[in-house]
């Protein structure tokens, strides 16, 4: 106590430097937890999104997510339902899981043919319903939403796109897309000689009547069905949903479940690519994915099916929490860097006045680890008041930020959303940034300090 | 004040003996010789003078009184304790038991008040608030100081701060009292009063003051008197019994 009362009153003794090495500390402090803030609300962005449209776990067969992609009708789940009604019904997996649905991925062919163009398509066959189910889980309480399936309520023939698939296949006007300008070749239509390409010739064929298009585009989707058969349909193109990247947007197309199985399975048994389990709570993974693994074993049907996380299925997201991660570790050593400098050049400083004072306590009687632990509570009074005054300063700058709703694209986003810092409610970044202040504050004091202790008693006496 | 009066168990005895004590400073590679084979005995409740010319080694020689010093040859008993064979925190518990410090310059804490300063000597022995509380005040009393308790040293005149010093250290009660040149920095009539202060606190404490100065009236006012030039004795003299040596 009588330690801790003189380093307080010491630290008062020159106010001017202790302010000024303590605002350092704190502008140190808030700007590491601003850019934690600032970086875990794109890790809770893209976490949430990902969630949103992929939930937390997914059953799929075992080798699908590896090579799925080439043919996925091949990595069909059968009898998906018993699975999905087995685990709706397990008591524990209950409280859990909040969304549990089943997916068909498909590849295809989309064309307009009024427009003369067509492109390749990877689609999604999901129950709408509970797609904007998913889309409302918003565990960390963000402040950006997603737009609800389009396809919700739309007739069974109906189809989501991408924006990308949208503009190459000249949907803009009629689903009033803006910023979507219209290619190039348009213009020369009316050339005089007929051209050899077959798209560029379907290009000068009549345009069909605009009061049909302006109600709902329609595509022709061409699937292959499951037994090696070209089915074709016509869908009408309901909404064009930016999907945030741009090889995805210019695939990207959603059915109905019940329709693209149509299609693809025809009257045999339908089948699924995905059975998605969306979780209440992120922190649930682990728990939920030891749970299911007993019930997919008991309910697969001789099947090799797998377990697959989020973060499993999304390596990007890992690799953008891992980078900014990795960004905030070298910032905040860079910080930790000018802090360590900052108090150890104070400490020095203080020992250096007041040699002859730490000549007359050891004089008097005061022991070498009594002079050591003056400066090294000088130092840590230091670390505590900085790192508490830069946990105040974050969270009004956050706070500030917040409130001024600035608008900006995260990576992968679809539109702009409010810049949020997320610092309140951040426990562990706030605590382990406090305590790593304090830790290299008193680190900084250590050697002045052991320094000071070290002092001869009679050489202090003398210093002027 | 009757604690305060009670007799130390080894009152009577000498308080400090120096025998064949030598002391060389190094300054880079030439060595300065100090104190040359010194033989000194401080007397119980004595009020001691070391008297020479600057660089006769008077500071050294306190500072091993002292024990913040050693020697390089020789025995030094303090207390009855040989303190050559101490540790260093042994040396440091033993001076905060035994031995106060006056220093020229007063070397009070600044940021504690005149109270703190005299009562941070205890609260490093560990002694009890309510023995604090007692005794602080009955030396703030006995300097004359009651009234400036709170002050701050910066607050305080030298003469004032060199009382404060006094009481510091005397608070442990210790049996000797170290004070390089207490009265150098003051003026004649403040000096005057500081050492009167100091003769009657060795009345009253019956505690051994040992002291260098160059000071007449300081050195009028010793029982001892020591004589030193270029770190030898060149005699000690014991008011109304000459020259001994």
């Amino acid at each position: 106590m009588m330690t801790l009362n003189l380093a307080i009153r010491n630290l008062l003794r020159n106010r001017r430097r202790s302010l000024a090495t303590l605002i350092a500390m704190a502008i140190g402090c808030s700007a590491i937890l601003l850019f934690g803030g600032f970086s875990g609300n794109i890790n809770y962005e893209m976490h949430t999104r990902i969630v949103k449209r992929g939930g937390h776990i997914q059953i799929q067969h075992r080798d699908f997510y590896l090579y799925g992609s080439g043919n996925p009708i091949a990595y069909g789940i059968a009898d998906y339902g018993k699975i999905i009604t087995a685990i709706a019904q397990d008591p524990v997996l209950q409280k859990m899981v909040l969304v549990i649905t089943p997916t068909l991925q498909f590849g295809g062919i989309a064309g307009n043919y009024s427009a003369g163009v067509s492109r390749t398509v990877m689609g999604t066959g999901y129950v709408a319903a509970d797609i904007n189910r998913m889309r409302e889980w918003n565990d960390f309480g963000l402040r950006s939403e997603a737009p609800p399936s389009a396809l919700e309520g739309a007739p069974q023939d109906s189809a989501v796109v991408g924006l990308g698939v949208a503009r190459v296949l000249q949907l803009c006007d009629p689903l009033k897309i803006e910023n979507c300008p219209k290619p190039e070749i348009e213009n020369k239509v009316n050339g005089k000689a007929i051209d050899d390409d077959i798209s560029l010739l379907s290009l000068q064929e009549t345009p069909i009547a605009k009061e049909t298009a302006a109600a709902s585009p329609q595509v022709e989707l061409l699937v292959v069905s499951s037994r090696g058969a070209p089915n074709v349909t016509s869908v009408k193109i309901v909404n064009a949903e930016d999907q945030g990247i741009k090889e995805l947007d210019e695939v990207s197309m959603a059915m109905h479940l019940a329709k693209i199985q149509q299609l693809v399975y025809g009257k045999s048994a339908p089948k699924v690519t995905s059975i998605v389990i969306q979780l209440r709570h992120s922190s649930q993974l682990k728990a939920a994915m030891e749970r299911l693994a007993p019930i997919l074993s008991s309910t697969s049907f001789n099947q090799q099916l797998a377990l697959v996380d989020f973060k499993t299925l999304n390596p990007f997201y890992v690799q953008t929490v891992q980078m900014f991660d990795t960004i905030f570790g070298f910032v905040f050593v860079l910080i930790a860097a000018i802090v360590l400098f900052t108090v150890s050049n104070t400490m020095n400083t203080a020992v250096v006045e007041r040699t002859v004072e730490i000549g007359t306590l050891r004089a008097i009687g005061l022991r070498h680890a009594g002079i050591r632990n003056l400066f090294v509570t000088e130092g840590a009074l230091l670390g505590v008041s900085g790192a508490l005054s830069g946990v105040v300063l974050a969270f009004f700058t956050a706070a500030l930020v917040n409130a001024m709703n600035i608008p900006w694209i995260p990576p992968s986003t679809v539109g702009p959303v409010p810049l949020t810092i997320l610092v309140a409610g951040e426990t562990r970044m706030i605590v382990g940034t406090t305590i790593g202040i304090i830790v290299i504050a008193v680190a900084s004091a250590w050697w002045p300090a052991y320094h000071a202790a070290r002092l001869n008693v009679v050489e202090a006496l003398r210093h002027v | 004040m009757s604690t305060d009066s009670k007799e130390h168990p080894l009152s009577g005895k000498p308080v400090a003996v120096l025998t064949q004590v030598e002391k060389t400073y190094h300054l880079d590679s030439v060595s300065v010789p100090v104190i040359k084979g010194v033989n000194i005995l401080v007397r119980h409740a004595c009020f001691t003078v070391l008297l020479g010319p600057s660089g006769s080694g008077k500071t050294t020689l306190l500072n091993m009184i002292g024990c913040i010093d050693k020697p390089d040859k020789g025995e030094i008993l303090v207390a009855d304790r040989n303190v050559g064979e101490m540790s260093d925190d042994a040396l440091s518990d033993f001076r905060a038991q035994n031995i106060g410090f006056i220093f020229q310059n007063f070397n009070l804490l600044p940021v504690l008040s005149a109270y703190e300063n005299i009562e941070y000597p205890l609260l490093l022995a560990g002694v009890s608030a309510k023995t604090r509380g007692e005794r602080v005040p009955k030396l703030l009393e006995a300097v004359g100081l009651s009234d400036r308790a709170k002050n701050l040293p910066g607050q305080l005149s030298g003469g004032q701060r060199q009382r404060v010093a006094i009481a510091r250290a005397l608070a442990r009660k210790p049996r000797l009292v170290i004070a390089d040149e207490p009265t150098a920095n003051l003026d004649s009539q403040t000096g005057n009063a500081i050492l009167s202060l100091m003769r009657r606190m060795v009345q009253r404490y019956q505690i051994s003051f040992i002291f260098s100065s160059h000071d007449p009236e300081v050195i009028r006012s010793a029982d001892d008197t020591i004589f030193l030039k270029d770190g030898l004795i060149q005699g000690i003299k014991r008011n109304g019994q000459g020259d001994m040596q």
